[in-house]
């Protein structure tokens, strides 16, 4: 029992807590949220389109394009996220030069949102009304333009709702990598926090992971409603 | 203007080969209302979409213009469809975008600079009767509206020929005379070919020159809607007729009137050019000193005319009947003798 109630102790005294060491890790979190988060939104768009316009798609050419596109998405999203860095790191040490801190860790956490997301990118574009699909095309819109003016604004509040869900887990997968060497909260958590037993750090990581979560929550719901005109 | 050969689609399912349409050939002059008319599946969609080449035909021709839209190279056809317009039941407009914006949409697909497709979206949405909604999205719009835009949308192009699937069906029938009355409009003022297609013949009665009668993807009638609407050949064509003039009420108290009168006849007096006939009827009665049952009738107006008939039990016989006959017939106005 003392020792519970001195564990708590601890966990609330933020005597260890290194605030200059928790902004940087802060930062470092964010910025590889970011910067995987652009990557996933612009990769998962094209595969979202490819798969749904190959999906519809008369051409001889689209089964296969389909076939292929949806297995690689479906591998690389059945692999899971920790062995994804691992089994990633020659390519991360071409690509970027280093396997350790933030960038070590972006080709792995874009690899494995990507799929995701061009899955739910997949499912926003197939919920377009098809009359206006073949309006555009009865107008003579070509396929660039029925991507650039239909489909994209028509799908933007599943493309943004998604989105949200994608960089929220991506918070969660910088963590797991930052246990192994990618730097951020994750890993100010795990090697400050676990590793040196303060409590105190474990639990200021865990409250900026909330904050920077909802902030993404909030946004992203405020955006989706903003552009949705339905 | 339009000119469909022999044409025949057939959709190959997993299932099934769907024959949607079965050897349609028909004609559409320039500046003409041209109706198609059918139950539904009865392959009106289809036909009209192998129009604009959203379709394409399994065999046959469709000719726009002076183009074979079945043997149009895609970038051609494209550039086609752009002069070959159309409008839908469920409107299709982007909702991401604002009444002007929409309009705006195939100017930008056909490349118009900005500066003109301003000016022209502000002319369109005068014609169609929308000032002060253009910022407007379609959400905050009535289904009357959202078709006006629609309609403005398709005419942004100038385009030669407006196709319209189903148009009116979604609206209400007042809204329907509405978009009815701006499509004579436009074609008036913009000398436009319009092929419409519908399942209501009142539709059909209303604005269309023309029509065609279509069942099981083949056309079984076509004429000009008068025609159609008084001498009706085809099953389907009759029972769309009737469906309008809305006698199967009728039908039925024929029944009770030949129970009531047993000797008495029934008549059906058919008159075109309205209201002037009706007296004739009347005077020719009585100049045979006849006693007459009126049991129902009707005024139809088409786009140019209107047509009427009357249904009268008269208790006749034979030699008088055919007296009858003649002298109604000096007047133009026919008479059936409804079987009994
Ligand atoms: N893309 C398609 N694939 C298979 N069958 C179709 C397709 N489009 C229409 N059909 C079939 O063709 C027939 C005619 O349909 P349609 O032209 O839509 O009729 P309508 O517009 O007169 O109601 C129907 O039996 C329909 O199921
Ligand atoms: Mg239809």
């Amino acid at each position: 029992m003392n020792e519970l109630i001195n564990e708590f102790t601890t966990m609330f005294s933020f005597e260890n807590v290194r605030w200059d060491a928790v902004w940087e890790a802060t930062y470092e979190t964010i910025y590889m949220t970011a910067i995987a988060t652009a990557f996933t939104f612009i990769f998962g768009i094209v595969l979202g389109i490819i798969l749904f316009l190959a999906s519809k798609s008369e051409v001889k050419a689209s089964k296969p394009i389909y076939g292929i596109t949806a297995f690689l998405v479906n591998l690389f999203r059945a692999i899971p996220f920790i062995i994804l860095i691992i089994l990633l790191i020659p390519f991360t040490k071409v690509l970027m030069g280093t396997i350790m801190g933030p960038n070590g860790a972006i080709p792995a956490l874009i690899i494995g949102s990507a799929p995701f997301y061009a899955r739910l990118v997949e499912i926003g574009l197939k919920e377009i009304d098809k009359g206006v699909i073949e309006a555009a095309e009865s107008m003579g819109a070509d396929t660039w333009t029925i991507i650039w003016k239909v489909l994209l604004p028509e799908s933007m509040p599943a493309l943004i709702s998604g989105i949200t869900v994608t960089a929220i887990m991506l918070v969660g997968s910088t963590a797991i990598a930052g246990v192994i060497g990618a730097g951020g909260l994750g890993n100010l958590a795990y090697m400050v926090g676990f590793t040196r037993n303060q409590s105190d750090v474990t639990l200021v990581a865990t409250i900026v992971i909330l904050v920077i979560v909802f902030i993404i929550q909030i946004a992203g719901d405020f955006f989706s409603k903003t552009v949705d005109k339905r | 203007m339009i000119d469909i050969r022999n044409v025949t689609k057939i959709f190959k399912t997993k299932s099934a080969d769907i024959q949607a349409v079965d050897d349609v050939s028909m004609n559409v002059s320039q500046g003409e209302i041209f109706g198609v008319i059918g139950y539904s599946g009865a392959g009106k969609s289809t036909l009209i979409r192998l129009f604009n080449g959203l379709e394409m035909p399994s065999s046959g021709d469709v000719v726009i213009g002076e183009d074979v839209i079945s043997s149009m190279s895609k970038p051609a056809l494209r550039k086609k469809r752009q002069k070959v317009s159309m409008i839908f039941q469920h409107f299709n407009l982007l909702w991401s975008r604002t009444v002007a914006e929409n309009i705006s949409f195939p100017l930008e697909i056909a490349g118009v600079p900005k500066k003109e497709r301003q000016k022209k979206v502000k002319e369109l949405v005068e014609l169609v009767g929308l000032s002060g909604r253009e910022d407007n999205y379609p959400s905050q719009l009535s289904g009357g509206q959202k078709q006006r835009v629609g309609i403005a949308r398709a005419l942004s192009n100038e385009p030669k020929v407006l196709l319209c699937d189903e148009a009116t069906s979604a609206l209400d029938p007042e809204t329907t005379d509405e978009v009815l009355d701006l499509l004579v409009k436009i074609r008036d003022e913009m000398n436009l070919t319009i092929v419409l297609i519908t399942h209501e013949m009142h539709v059909i009665r209303k604005i269309c020159d023309r029509a065609a009668v279509m069942e099981n993807g083949r056309v079984v009638e076509t004429g000009p809607v008068l025609k159609l609407f008084q001498n009706p050949e085809h099953s389907v064509t009759k029972r769309f007729v009737k469906d309008d003039i809305n006698d199967e009420e009728t039908a039925l108290s024929f029944d009770e009137v030949r129970e009531l009168f047993p000797t008495s006849k029934i008549l059906k007096f058919g008159f075109v050019g309205s209201q002037s006939k009706a007296p004739i009827v009347s005077q020719v009665v009585k100049k045979y000193d006849l006693d007459l049952n009126i049991l129902s009738g009707n005024i139809k107006r088409t786009n140019n005319e209107s047509y009427g008939h009357l249904f009268v039990a008269i208790d006749v016989d034979d030699g008088t009947l055919q007296r009858l006959k003649a002298e109604l017939a000096d007047h133009d106005v026919t008479v059936e003798v409804e079987d009994q």
